[in-house]
């Protein structure tokens, strides 16, 4: 009695303990605070239709000059917010205890980060994008130039800012609403490494960008050109944390959101620009309000029987299940997929069979243990754009028959019972006439 | 042709009876004495250390005896162990022979149900010096069935110390020859007894006895190809008879069917070629027994006739069967005969072909001092017990020659083997000892009664004082055996008479009755002949107490400042038993797979019972490439944690850099890439400045040497290689260090996971931005801490 009520008191505590904190969990992986570091407090109107929107949905801001003393991300080993949103390009080195580590850091136990560069962005955020995989141009007084695909505007004549609609298709990481107009975007360039898997290019430039100084002639060809220059890339790291880097603040401001947009060459106008849609919805994706995913409840058990066992024999049928949500921002919704696949590995995959899956979030798989014995492993590897990565193993052993369990007598080998049997019988009159015939 | 011993001491007079009996007595409290002296000769250890399992393979039997203690032995059976060999197992029942384990267990149960609280590592310590004691008891039989009591029992007292055996049997040494040899002579002795007796009784015990070898040891096929060769040896002298019938035939077919029963030999019994001469000689010993009843019911003259048509017959289709069985043999890779088999056949073989084999210290070719270290003395007296078996030549001492003959042959291919000669040259030197004693005591007391006689004085008094007529009684009885048995093949001796006329009159009266020498040399020659004893018990006390005590996983080492105990072995097994999870799977070189599974009870990639060679390659090569390979290895593996043993700072001689070109050559047996020239400078391994850079990017190097160079101020003295090492600082990116031990003799290390993020191709920006620089090297480490 004694044990049980100190438990309850134990998970009543500790249950209390997450209503009050609403924070980060694997429970509830929405984030809820929010840093925003800034440069100039000015920001904060002039960006402030993306951060009602975001306050709207929840997050608690917390806007600090970048070169605020008292800034930390950590106190006493507890991480203070969920999220960073870095709208400070131009800073050298941030206030307080606050430096390219502390923030890789904060990625690395999980955390999100916004990272808007801009032109003369600073050796701080190219290095934290640096990290990331995120490599800026590296002339530093370089910016986007588009002379194809420029927006057309009264005022500015150099092209750098760009209507971009090459978006990525996508629907986890920009919602299911396609975004009809073109994104306004003034800033700078990066480049992806094509063999970094984490890096996901978002908004492209088009064919005819390339990345130059345009107050100055060019003298060589731009390190940067066409399709390959990347303008927003997110990054999901292995422990999915999600990042977002964009070459343009100016893609965040008020501005842009409202201002209308017409792409060069294009007659058509739209009344307003893509911007706010889509930062919008990808501000859903890197605070996991979208895309994130769970698995639960794995279990395995023979065809027919419902306990688990801990060591399977070889030819065992059996059947293998796992539940599988989405995470939709405020509540765990079952995720549908047709691609689920389940592996039946041991230094290769001897089983690899499609799940299916009843609509309610369960996935299910039925199939032959191979005739090989070993240490198995189920394996649900599940790596799709824009979700967190699932990537289940466990462990089970495959025995070969007992001795028992062989068939005890073979139709094929009758002939030698036969013979063995007649021999005995043979022998045994063999000796017995032997013996007693004279 | 021998006559049974126990028919001589029935024919003897009865006045000698009440002798006999005391004798008996006597023979019976040595026998015992013998048996408390070879099991207390292999407590040193125990006593030096502590009650412990020594080395390698004898914590995996430990283990294996403590699963089938608390399963039971169906489930001991069907055990499937996924442990070792991640990921693919091993099916313990159906792969260990299990003879040893069954009877530690059996021992276990026994004393368990008598209330007898034992441990079970404590019946596995002390397992193999209880068998000891059962071997000298067992060599006590087989040479009193060869050369009569006395021979026996100085046998048995050479046996129960022979350091070759101590060094397989001291208390903790709980692997399979401790058990096995008692099983190799018993079944030797049951041979030779059936083989005097003609009782087919003995036959079947001798199949039975041959069943619990097959249980307990591969090397049961030195028996299953020892005793075809001697039934052969007979029938081409002409020894042949039925009492060699029951001995042989019984043996092969009961022999046979019971060694098929046993999981691990199963169908090899009837399948390869170990086995072939016991079948071979089956059918020529059937031949044979037809020919003598057929040359029994014919005339001689009929029989000639007979003779000449059956061989023509025979001839033909012997042939055929020849080319048949060399076909089928022949089509098999191997020729039919398994890697080890084939090593000790040609000694070469392994060398050239199988890396893994020659690998291990024990299957090398012995030096000549290791026979003087192991043997001792018995190596001299053995060529003394030959010219004793030859004289008379029965059945019993042409096999206990070609036993000696065998064994010195094998033991010349492998160490381990020495193990096997050890009876051999025990039995042989007893022989010639007892036959020394008893050449010298007879003259003592010839010269006593011919003195006595003379002077017409009470001898009687003289006699029961004498302090050697206790031991003269054990070696009076085989002497009058002798005297009776060599009336038998007395015309060849006639013979030898003739020619042998015009040497000196000494040697005919040798050769004529008993050989007496002169009292002053019999003296003399026994003062020697203790004294060579002597020196016999001191080298093997010395041997059991220092060389072969030690267990292996304890090291102790005597410095001017004390005695220093090196522990590190269990402290780090320990350090993985409490510090990482159970399933987590622990990597090292093959030799430390069975303690990691027995004592830190962690999943392992490779161990001692090295079945799978690819996997040991793997293993191997990634020991042998650089950081990154090895990490990508590893962690297709499953690896968490990977083990290296390093003797470098305190000068532990067999550790993993020494044993390194091993692995180079095991993994690039199977994986080409790795080439063993690139290890070597000019043919020389070095891990000094002048290796080749290979080496020194190799896992194996740096997992060794890490931070090596802080334990002496920057020199980096290596002080089993003796020099200085190649290269001192160097950083890990994909191991990370968790756990050496005190004197840093077993170094753990973590396989790092993979990075969160992948860096992009800008370098770092270092210029103005201060404040990053001092953390920037920080970001290399593991980003998950």
């Amino acid at each position: 009695m004694a044990n049980f009520s100190i438990a309850t008191v134990f998970i009543a505590s500790i249950s209390l303990l997450l209503a009050l904190t609403h924070s980060f969990s694997i429970e509830n992986p929405t984030d809820r605070r929010i840093l925003v570091l800034v440069d100039d407090l000015a920001l904060k109107s002039s960006h402030s239709i993306f951060f009602s929107s975001l306050q709207a949905r929840g997050f608690e801001l917390d806007f600090k000059l970048s070169d605020d003393p008292k800034i930390a991300l950590q106190r006493y080993g507890q991480h203070l917010y969920d999220g960073l949103i870095l709208f400070s390009p131009t800073t050298e080195r941030f206030g307080g205890s606050l430096d390219v580590a502390a923030i890789l850091d904060f990625v690395d136990s999980g955390k999100d980060l916004i990272v808007a560069a801009d032109a003369n962005a600073s050796d701080l955020i190219r290095n934290i994008a640096a990290e990331c995989g995120i490599d800026f141009d590296e002339d530093q007084s370089a910016v986007v130039i588009d002379h194809g695909s420029y927006a057309v505007s009264e005022t500015e004549g150099d092209h750098t800012l760009i209507a971009a609609d090459d978006l990525i298709q996508s629907d986890v990481l920009l919602g299911s609403t396609k975004i009809e107009a073109p994104v306004l975007f003034k800033g700078i360039g990066h480049s992806l490494n094509p063999a970094n898997s984490l890096v996901v290019k978002v908004l492209s430039a088009s064919p005819s960008a390339y990345s130059a100084n345009p107050k100055s002639k060019l003298s060589t060809p731009p390190s940067l050109s066409g399709s390959s220059i990347s303008l927003v890339s997110v990054v999901q790291a292995r422990n999915n944390a999600r990042v977002v880097f964009s070459g343009s603040l100016d893609l965040f401001s008020n501005k842009f959101f409202k201002s209308p947009v017409q792409k060069a060459g294009s007659s058509n106008k739209h009344a307003k620009s893509g911007n706010e849609q889509f930062v919008t919805e990808i501000s859903k994706w890197v605070f996991h309000e979208r895309g994130h995913l769970k698995a639960v409840n794995v279990r395995h058990h023979r065809v027919g029987e419902t306990e688990e066992p801990t060591i399977y024999r070889i030819n065992d049928d059996l059947e293998y299940l796992v539940e599988i949500y989405e995470w939709s921002g405020s509540s765990w919704e079952p995720y549908v997929a047709n691609d689920v696949q389940i592996q039946f590995y041991m230094m290769s995959p001897y089983v690899l069979k499609t799940m299916s899956t009843d609509k309610k979030g369960q996935y299910v798989v039925s199939f032959k243990v191979p005739d090989v014995y070993g240490v198995f492993q189920f394996k649900v590897e599940y790596q799709r754009l824009g979700y967190t990565s699932l990537s289940l193993a466990k462990q089970i052993p495959v025995r070969p028959f007992r001795h028992n369990e062989y068939e005890r007598f073979i139709p094929t080998a009758f002939p030698y019972y036969g013979a063995s049997f007649s021999t005995m019988a043979g022998f045994l009159i063999f000796s017995f006439v032997y013996l007693y015939s004279k | 042709m021998a006559v049974p011993v126990d028919a001589i001491i029935k024919q003897s007079p009865p006045s000698s009876s009440l002798r006999f009996a005391f004798g008996n007595v006597l023979a019976f409290f040595i026998l015992l004495l013998i048996g408390v002296l070879a099991f207390s000769i292999r407590l040193f250890s125990v006593i030096k250390y502590e009650s412990v399992i020594h080395e390698f393979d004898p914590y995996f039997n430990y283990r294996v005896t403590q699963f089938l203690t608390k399963n039971g032995i169906y489930d001991f059976w069907n055990w499937f162990d996924d442990r070792t060999w991640y990921p693919l197992g091993r099916v313990i029942g159906g792969t260990v022979y299990p003879g040893l384990t069954l009877t530690a267990g059996t021992i276990w149960k026994v004393l368990q149900s008598l209330n007898i609280p034992l441990s079970v590592e404590t019946v596995c310590v002390f397992t193999a010096p209880v068998f000891s004691a059962f071997a000298a008891w067992a060599t006590y039989l087989l040479t009193k069935e060869v050369k009569g009591t006395g021979a026996g029992l100085t046998a048995a007292v050479l046996l129960a110390m022979v350091p070759s055996y101590i060094s397989r049997s001291v208390a903790g040494s709980y692997d399979n020859e401790a058990v096995a040899i008692f099983a190799l002579i018993f079944t030797f002795y049951l041979y030779i007894k059936t083989l005097n007796t003609g009782s087919l009784f003995y036959a079947t015990l001798n199949s039975i006895s041959y069943f619990y070898m097959v249980c307990s040891w591969g090397g049961y096929t030195f028996i299953i190809n020892l005793i075809p060769m001697h039934a052969l040896l007979c029938i081409v002298t002409g020894r042949y008879s039925s009492r060699l019938y029951i001995a042989y035939a019984p043996l092969v077919v009961l022999g046979t069917l019971l060694a098929a029963l046993v999981p691990v030999v199963g169908f090899n019994a009837v399948m390869t070629s170990e086995h072939f001469a016991s079948f071979l000689v089956f059918i020529v010993i059937h031949v044979v027994a037809l020919a003598y009843y057929i040359k029994g019911i014919l005339s001689p003259k009929m029989f000639k006739v007979a003779a000449t048509l059956v061989i023509s017959v025979g001839l033909v289709v012997g042939v055929g069967v020849v080319a048949v069985l060399v076909a089928v043999v022949a089509s098999s890779p191997t020729k039919g005969w398994s890697g080890r088999s084939l090593s000790l056949l040609d000694p070469t073989y392994a060398s050239k072909y199988i890396p893994i084999i020659a690998s291990v210290s024990e299957h090398q070719p012995p030096t000549w001092p290791s026979y003087f270290m192991d043997i001792n003395v018995l190596a001299f007296l053995v060529p003394a017990g030959i010219i004793a078996c030859f004289s008379p030549l029965s059945d019993a001492s042409s096999f206990v020659i070609l036993y000696l003959v065998m064994s010195v042959y094998f033991s010349g291919v492998m160490v381990r083997l020495m193990l096997v000669l050890a009876p051999a040259a025990c039995i042989m030197s007893g022989i010639a000892l007892s036959e020394a004693f008893d050449v010298c005591t007879r003259s003592i007391k010839y010269y006593i009664t011919s003195l006595s006689e003379s002077l017409q004085t009470d001898a009687g008094d003289i006699v029961p004082g004498n302090n050697i007529t206790s031991p003269q009684n054990d070696v009076i009885k085989p002497d009058k055996k002798e005297e009776l048995l060599k009336e038998r093949p007395s015309r060849k001796n006639k013979k030898k008479e003739k020619e042998s006329i015009e040497k000196p009159s000494v040697k005919s009266k040798m050769t004529k009755r008993p050989l007496v020498l002169p009292v002053e040399a019999s003296i003399f020659a026994l003062f020697l002949i203790v004294l060579l004893g002597a020196f016999y018990v001191v080298h093997s006390v010395w041997a059991a107490a220092e060389a072969y005590s030690a267990p292996s996983i304890v090291l102790t080492s005597h410095s001017h400042d004390g005695l220093h105990v090196f522990d590190d072995f269990r402290e780090a097994y320990a350090w993985l038993s409490h510090n990482t999870e159970v399933d987590d799977k622990v990597a090292s070189w093959w030799d430390y797979g069975y303690q990691t599974t027995a004592m830190a009870n962690r999943t392992v990639i490779v161990d001692n019972n090295t079945w799978n060679n690819t996997h040991i390659a793997t293993v191997g090569t990634a020991m042998s490439s650089p950081e990154k390979d090895a990490w990508q290895i590893f962690n297709s593996l499953d690896v968490k944690y990977v083990l290296v043993v390093f003797g470098g700072l305190v000068g532990y001689p067999s550790d993993d850099i020494n044993k390194f070109l091993w692995m180079v050559r095991i993994g690039g047996g199977v994986f080409p890439h790795i080439k063993e020239p690139d290890y070597l400078r000019d043919g020389q391994y070095r891990i000094d400045s002048q290796a080749t850079p290979t080496m020194l990017n190799s896992l194996m190097y740096k997992l060794s040497y890490f931070r090596f160079v802080e334990t002496d101020g920057g020199k980096g003295y290596d002080r089993v290689r003796r020099t200085e090492i190649g290269k001192k600082y160097f950083k890990l990116t994909h191991f990370e260090e968790v756990f050496t031990t005190h004197h840093w003799m077993v170094r753990i290390y973590k396989l790092k996971p993979q990075k969160n993020r992948i860096r992009g191709k800008t370098k770092k920006l270092k210029s103005k931005t201060s404040s990053t620089t001092p953390r920037s090297g920080s970001l290399k480490k593991n980003p998950w801490h």
